[in-house]
């Protein structure tokens, strides 16, 4: 039974309002220029390509569905509370195959000894086979081999799989040549033979290792990737509505609106942010304990929490934007069309809609695009503190924060953390490289 | 710019090759010295013996204040030996107007003297505000010393009463020492806002001066247990002239007050107190010195514990505990050798910074070659999944929800919850009562029939399809509902723990899937988790408790129909009702220990198996890490005041700290010599810049 | 100057009430006065008398905003939790924790700790990316500057915490060269400081690096810095007397808005580097709902931010001869 959260009714809207832009976009020249020049950015191409996977992962895991309960003859239809996606089907592979406890990557044993019986009946303390990972290998020592033999087929794959793409770049690269194909082609290049060895692997093997109670570590990430994607665009849902509305509006107005409005973003400003949003996420909480009948799944409370945690990230830092509009406008109001509009009669709301609007869209597009790896880091933070994503919820900040403690072990269990680094670290460094290309394309200072 | 850099390259290698330390968190004046160094996590909120509770305030209490009575250090099952008092007092019945009274007359040993303190000086009493402000401590004043009198016992029980401390047991106590419910009133009439109530004005008539060295605490009705509160700090000496030193105006803004400058007859004092970074306990030269015991439980003599048999306690000068909020420096800094002992677990279920390891025998060939010792012990703690007798769907007496419980009890395999999330370090429980408590049976007699059946000389849990029968016979087959044909949802209340908690959820999850139950979690916070106890709106729930004192009704309680949390906030959070078990309570409560007592309790744990009101739980295995130089360490769980007896090895820890802390600086120089070379091409740059002709347009 | 002054600070005040409106609201929904009773008094045996008695000595069983039991319209605004514990924040008398202990001595006992975190970080961190911004700006548009960026977007994109854990991994545990935590007063106190302030400005150099060496490229590309090449002078006279100058006007005025707030101290660093200072008390007090000092933090903590308001306004003026304040 397909079902719906409200975090992926508001991604996919977002998905949709995106493509509707695009295509406004080629309509419309000021705004298909700058874009242009974007992408005609070697970093940005490659770090569009990395996004887009990570986006399809994303996508893929905001189609979520209940499982059916096998059913009984003339029974009604029965449904299981847990809530699974699209990924999961993808991945079953992966979620269903978890050990009892912490692995090494690639291991074929546990980490943990354990009370094991040996054949003749005598008991002995050591590491127990794992019961999925390396179980097809009769002689563990084959298992290098073995790793060698998959990773090689899997590169192979990726080569031939590469060797697609190189032609498809040369064939796009003559039809459009002021874009840097090569450099998408190359990062796509990577990720496949990346991509490669760890699905070939991971069908036998934990590829990343598994963390306390086995679930393997692989898994988790490409779980976590949703997360992060959803509390980086869903609080602009938030952020851009009110910081355009009441920038542009302190900017154009001024006299006693823009006094209120600075009022309340100084205030708003004043409060430590952690301080604000932990108290904001407590208020919550309370909420949702109070009211836990709203919610019939533990999910959906999950779901909710993230969506309210994205609500408050928008609304405790909509101030810098509103600022840099309010700037904006200030100067925009005084130029002369606009006066000469003021002047005619034409009403407020359609000169801030026709003129001011489409003049301050680069500093809107910059400031999402740069806060977007913002707020990706600081959600791992704010699980640190302990108000961030409900714990149940699949995310690099729950999983840095669980690596925390598993780092004070003996011997060091480090893989959780290193995955969870990793992967951040691919998906933030590809936002700032993408944001700094789009704020070099949109800013009007830098010469074409 | 060149002879810089030599001299700095310079400076480097001299102090790596000094065998010098850096990562030493200490001053250097205190190497060497007679110090144990240890950790504390959670910040002490009240170490007024009349409020203090928790056990992270106990680690400080209990090496100040000596109550009467005291644990055997070493001897197990737990027993209770004389510390101040001359012997252990023993009840006296006494009837009087038709009600029966127990009357304790509780004899001091002559000569005991109390830690040197400013309050014992009078002209300390009167003291000017503005002096002080001045102070940085109170010990910056003149000190003083007097003996410990009878009085000084009844005063601090008088202070159970007062009404500005809130004291946790005084409805308990209420209820027990006669007098005390009117004393509380009378004090609270007699309190005004800013003066000082002086106790000694106020007669208490349950507790009363014999002699100079004698008093008399006079209990309604039986209460043996009363010894046991007399181990605790509760009942230690207070003496009047520290209430009245800290009552003075000035003192409470400088956070000088009994709450925080504790005052006592113990081996310690403690001298330094700054709860947000270090306490320091330094050693009490008014101490009378006790002697290290001469017996021990069988093993102990083995592990040289009986080495320092009669020598005068305490051995080390001073303990140091530092604050650590985060587990990795705690655990690095104690494999580092700068801790000499790590955290034990704590009161509640979740402590905030954790070590874990490696089952039974855990330690890592490293630690095993640091020479680490690792000690455990089995608390006497229970955590248990219970069911809100409350809830239509689980609880209550019917046929139906009994076969649903004994289900889930067959179904949740604590033997696996223990194996994963405490390496194997806990013991599953089959009755409420902890391992080492009377009462509680071994082997054979000591399995749930209900859960597991006792195979090969071992308690193996039943098949889960015998869970799976019972559900079906409960009606819920193939875990729906035999008549609307809807799955059965269960909901398991807890508070939420942060990182580790997603794993237990999968786990909980995968527990109930087994005989095709649906799993909810329902984690909120502490406060809203401790207000759905209260109105009785949970259906299952996770919850702890730790014993006050080694006796069975501590455990039993817990079950105990008057003590229903909804009705009357008691400790019974599963509102378990059941007069057969209620009445076999009351006939055991005030039981000596025996077989007839033994035999009640064989009874009510039967009816206990039989009705389930706790789906099984668990009683931990807690641990304590010891280095190769701490010496006469043994994990006691009921009581803390082990300080006394531990020795360090000063001189063996230096020369292990300097050989584990070699500092390496070679990574250093290598990242100096990286820069610099990275410069050299930035450097060609520049310089080929400037004599270049004419520029190209940039 | 002086009247721009005193009118900022009149206009901080209806601020300051609307920061603590908005404190109290938040923290007030999130906990009754009742669960702070039980926070605070633990968790055994705990009986609804002990909480009233605690409500009732620290004036929580008044009514929250509206007293409608008293009789003027004084008493009605004026004996309620909130104009009680607010009233006195104006005088700077924060009063007591929950706990007893004096809010006031606390502040000042931890605020050195936090500022000896913080300055060193933020003077040093300053100096490290000015430094790396004039590089990359010098060596514009050669292999230097392009690995610079890289290099700069890289550090950008690695949080705080990889860092802090990182760090101490190697630093202190590996290598054995600083203590991995802890505090000690006076001067010893630096041992324990070097690395915090190492991590500190290193994860602070990706960001900051970049901005610098955007603001000075913006500078050289203007035409006075081409009248003074074209004049002969070498490019580092250039750079420093001329483009450095210029381009500090928007580097300080941005860095003189986070001097007041270096007391409140990073968080994350405090706790992993058992720092005790102002930061960690203020999350501690978050965790254990101690209402009186998150108030009193805050409070502290916006009457910061509007002084460094007023600093950047008064130091535009001071760098800025173009600019007076009206």
């Amino acid at each position: 039974m397909p079902y719906v959260l409200a975090t992926d009714a508001l991604v996919w809207l977002l998905v949709a309002a995106t493509v509707t832009y695009a295509v406004y976009c080629r309509r419309h020249a000021h705004l298909a220029v700058p874009w242009r020049r974007v992408f005609q950015s070697s970093a940005a191409m490659a770090s569009a390509v990395v996004l887009a996977a990570f986006l399809a992962i994303g996508l893929l895991d905001s189609l979520h569905y209940r499982p059916q309960l096998p059913q009984k003859g003339s029974e009604p239809k029965a449904y299981a509370t847990e809530v699974l996606s699209v990924l999961d089907l993808g991945l079953a592979h992966l979620r269903g195959r978890s050990e009892k406890t912490y692995s090494a990557p690639l291991a074929t044993r546990s980490y943990a000894k354990e009370q094991v019986e040996l054949p003749d009946g005598r008991q002995m303390r050591d590491f127990p086979r794992l019961r999925f990972g390396g179980a097809h290998l009769k002689d563990e020592a084959e298992r290098d081999a073995d790793v060698a033999k998959r990773a090689l087929g899997g590169l192979g794959v990726g080569i031939l799989l590469c060797i697609a793409v190189f032609f498809l770049t040369r064939k796009l690269k003559s039809r459009t040549p002021d874009i840097p194909w090569h450099a998408a082609g190359i990062s796509l290049g990577v990720l496949l033979l990346l991509a490669g060895p760890a699905i070939a692997l991971c069908t036998v093997y934990h590829v990343l290792g598994t963390d306390k109670v086995g679930q393997d570590v692989f898994y988790l990430a490409l779980k976590s990737i949703r997360t992060s994607l959803v509390i980086g665009t869903l609080t602009t849902l938030v952020l851009l509505p009110v910081g355009i509305v009441l920038g542009t509006a302190a900017g154009y107005f001024r006299g006693w609106v823009d006094d209120v409005i600075q009022y309340v973003y100084t205030t708003l400003n004043s409060i430590p942010g952690v301080l604000l949003i932990a108290a904001s996420v407590l208020m919550m909480q309370v909420v949702i304990d109070r009211h836990s009948d709203w919610f019939s799944v533990a999910a959906q409370r999950a779901d909710f929490r993230l969506l309210v945690l994205c609500a408050i990230l928008g609304l405790t830092s909509w101030t810098g934007l509103a600022r840099l509009l309010r700037g904006e406008t200030l100067k925009l109001s005084q130029l002369e069309y606009i006066q000469a509009a003021h002047a005619f009669g034409v009403r407020s709301t359609r000169i801030l809609g026709r003129h001011i609007l489409p003049n301050v869209s680069h500093i809107v597009i910059i400031a999402m695009v740069m806060d977007f790896s913002g707020l990706v880091l600081a959600e791992a933070v704010l699980s640190y503190v302990g108000v961030g994503v409900d714990p149940s919820t699949n995310s690099f900040g729950t999983m840095i924060n669980a690596a925390r403690l598993e780092m004070s072990r003996d011997p060091v269990v480090w893989w959780a953390l290193a995955t969870a680094f990793t992967f951040m670290f691919a998906l933030v460094l590809a936002a700032n490289l993408f944001a700094d290309a789009a704020r070099d394309g949109f800013d009007p200072r830098v010469k074409v | 710019m060149r002879v810089l850099l030599l001299t700095l390259a310079s400076q480097f290698l001299l102090l790596a090759g000094c065998g010098e330390v850096w990562n030493d968190p200490y001053p250097a004046a205190e190497r060497g010295g007679n110090i144990l160094y240890s950790v504390f996590g959670e910040r002490p909120k009240h170490l007024d013996p009349a409020q203090s509770y928790a056990s992270d305030e106990a680690v400080f209490t209990r090496q100040v204040y000596e109550p009467p009575l005291q644990y055997h250090y070493l001897k197990r099952p737990y027993e209770l030996i004389p510390l101040t008092a001359a012997e252990i007092p023993q009840p006296r019945l006494v009837e009087k107007g038709g009600a029966t009274y127990s009357v304790y007359d509780i004899r001091i040993r002559p000569g005991i003297r109390f830690q040197p303190h400013p309050g014992f000086v009078a002209g300390n009493l009167r003291l000017d505000p503005q002096k002080i402000k001045a102070l940085k401590s109170p010990y910056d004043l003149a000190q003083g010393t007097r003996e410990l009198v009878a009085d000084d016992y009844i005063y601090q029980i008088k202070r159970l009463a007062h009404p500005r401390l809130h004291s946790p047991i005084f409805g308990l106590m209420a209820e027990y020492i006669v007098g005390l419910k009117e004393y509380g009133e009378r004090l609270k009439a007699a309190d005004k806002p800013d003066q000082w109530l002086d106790l000694r004005a106020h007669d208490l008539e349950g507790v009363t001066r014999v002699d100079a060295y004698t008093y008399r605490v006079t209990l309604k009705g039986r209460y043996p247990q009363f010894v046991y509160w007399l181990a605790m700090p509760f009942f230690a000496p207070m003496p009047w002239e520290a209430d009245s030193f800290f009552s003075q105006p000035g003192m409470a803004e400088k956070n000088f007050s009994l709450d925080w400058w504790p005052v006592g007859t113990g081996p310690f004092m403690l001298s330094e107190n700054n709860p947000n970074a270090r306490m320091v306990l330094a050693r009490n030269p008014n101490f009378r010195g006790e002697p290290y015991p001469s017996e021990g439980a069988p093993g102990d003599a083995e592990r040289g514990l009986l080495a320092d048999a009669g020598k005068a306690m305490p051995f080390v000068d001073k303990a140091v505990y530092t604050r650590e909020k985060e587990a990795i420096p705690l655990w690095n800094k104690f494999l580092q050798g700068y801790y000499d002992l790590s955290g034990i677990g704590s009161d509640t279920f979740d402590q905030a910074v954790r070590i874990s390891l490696e089952g039974e025998a855990g330690l890592s060939p490293e630690m095993e070659a640091r020479g680490i010792r690792l000690d455990t012990t089995i608390a006497p703690t229970v955590f248990y999944l219970g069911v809100n007798w409350l809830d239509p769907v689980v609880g209550g007496n019917s046929e139906r929800a009994r076969k649903l419980r004994h289900a889930l009890a067959i179904a949740v395999d604590w033997e696996e919850y223990l194996s994963i999330f405490a390496n194997g370090r806990g013991v599953p429980s089959h009755s409420p009562l902890a391992p080492g408590i009377f009462g509680y049976r071994e082997g054979k007699e000591s399995v749930n029939p209900v859960t597991h059946e006792w195979k090969d000389g071992k308690a193996q849990r039943r098949p889960i399809e015998a869970a799976k029968k019972l559900l079906a016979e409960a009606g819920y087959p193939d875990g729906r509902d035999a008549k609307t044909g809807q799955p059965l949802v269960l909901y398991l209340d807890s508070t939420s723990r942060g990182p580790g908690d997603k794993a237990v959820m999968d786990w909980w999850r995968k527990q109930f899937a087994k005989i095709a139950v649906q799993f909810e979690p329902r984690q909120t916070d502490w406060n809203r988790f401790q207000e759905k106890l209260r109105k009785g709106s949970t259906q299952l729930f996770m919850v702890g408790w730790s014993a006050d004192y080694p006796d069975p009704e501590n455990f039993m309680f817990l079950l105990h129909g008057a003590q229903s949390r909804v009705k009357t906030q008691g400790e019974n959070a599963a509102n378990y009702v059941n007069p057969e078990f209620d009445a076999l309570f009351e006939r055991m409560r005030n039981m000596p220990n025996g077989p007839e007592r033994q035999h009640i309790i064989d009874r009510m744990n039967e009816i206990f198996r039989r009705d389930a009101p706790w789906i099984g739980g668990f009683h931990p295995k807690n641990f304590a890490l010891f280095h190769s130089w701490l010496g006469n360490a043994k994990v006691n769980e009921i009581s803390d005041n082990k300080l006394k007896y531990l020795k360090v090895d000063a001189a063996g820890r230096e020369a292990l700290r300097r050989q584990w802390n070699r500092p390496k600086v070679w990574p250093l120089l290598v990242l100096f010599l990286a820069i610099v070379v990275s410069i050299v091409p930035a450097i060609t740059t520049y310089r080929r810049r400037e004599r270049m002709a004419a520029r190209p347009v940039s | 100057m002086l009247n721009y002054i005193i009118r900022r600070l009149l206009y901080a005040i209806p601020i300051l009430i609307g920061v603590n409106l908005l404190t109290f609201l938040l923290f007030f929904v999130v906990n009754t006065p009742d669960d702070m009773a039980r926070m605070q008094l633990g968790a055994r045996r705990v009986t609804p008398e002990a909480v009233e008695k605690w409500k009732a000595e620290r004036g929580y069983d008044l009514p929250l905003v509206w007293n409608s039991r008293e009789e003027s319209l004084f008493g009605k605004a004026g004996r309620t939790i909130f104009t009680q514990k607010s009233a006195k924040l104006f005088v700077f008398d924060f009063g007591y924790s929950e706990d007893k202990r004096d809010i006031a001595s606390e502040i000042r006992e931890r605020m050195w700790p936090s500022l000896a975190l913080a300055v060193p970080v933020f003077l040093v961190g300053l100096a490290v990316c000015i430094t790396f911004a004039l590089l990359m700006a010098f060596f514009r548009a050669t292999y230097l500057d392009l690995w610079g960026v890289v290099l700069c977007v890289a550090m950008m994109s690695v949080s705080t915490l990889f860092y802090i854990i990182g760090g101490q991994y190697i630093a202190s545990k590996t290598w054995h060269l600083v203590p991995i935590s802890g505090y000690a007063g006076g001067l010893d106190a630096a041992r324990f400081l070097v690395l915090p302030v190492v991590i500190g400005v290193i994860s602070g150099i990706g960001s900051s690096s970049r901005w610098y060496r955007t603001l000075f490229l913006e500078e050289m590309g203007r035409d006075y810095v081409r009248t003074a090449r074209a004049k002969g002078l070498a490019e580092t006279v250039v750079l420093f007397r001329h483009v450095l100058k210029n381009a500090m006007i928007p580097i300080l005025t941005g860095a003189v808005v986070v001097i007041p707030l270096l007391f409140l101290g990073s968080l994350l660093s405090e706790s992993f580097f058992g720092i005790p200072g102002l930061g960690s008390y203020t999350i501690d007090a978050i965790q254990s709902q101690d209402y009186a000092v998150v108030r009193a933090m805050v409070f502290l903590g916006s009457v910061f931010y509007i002084v460094g308001l007023i600093f950047t306004d008064i130091s535009y003026t001071l760098v800025d001869p173009r600019i007076r304040l009206e």
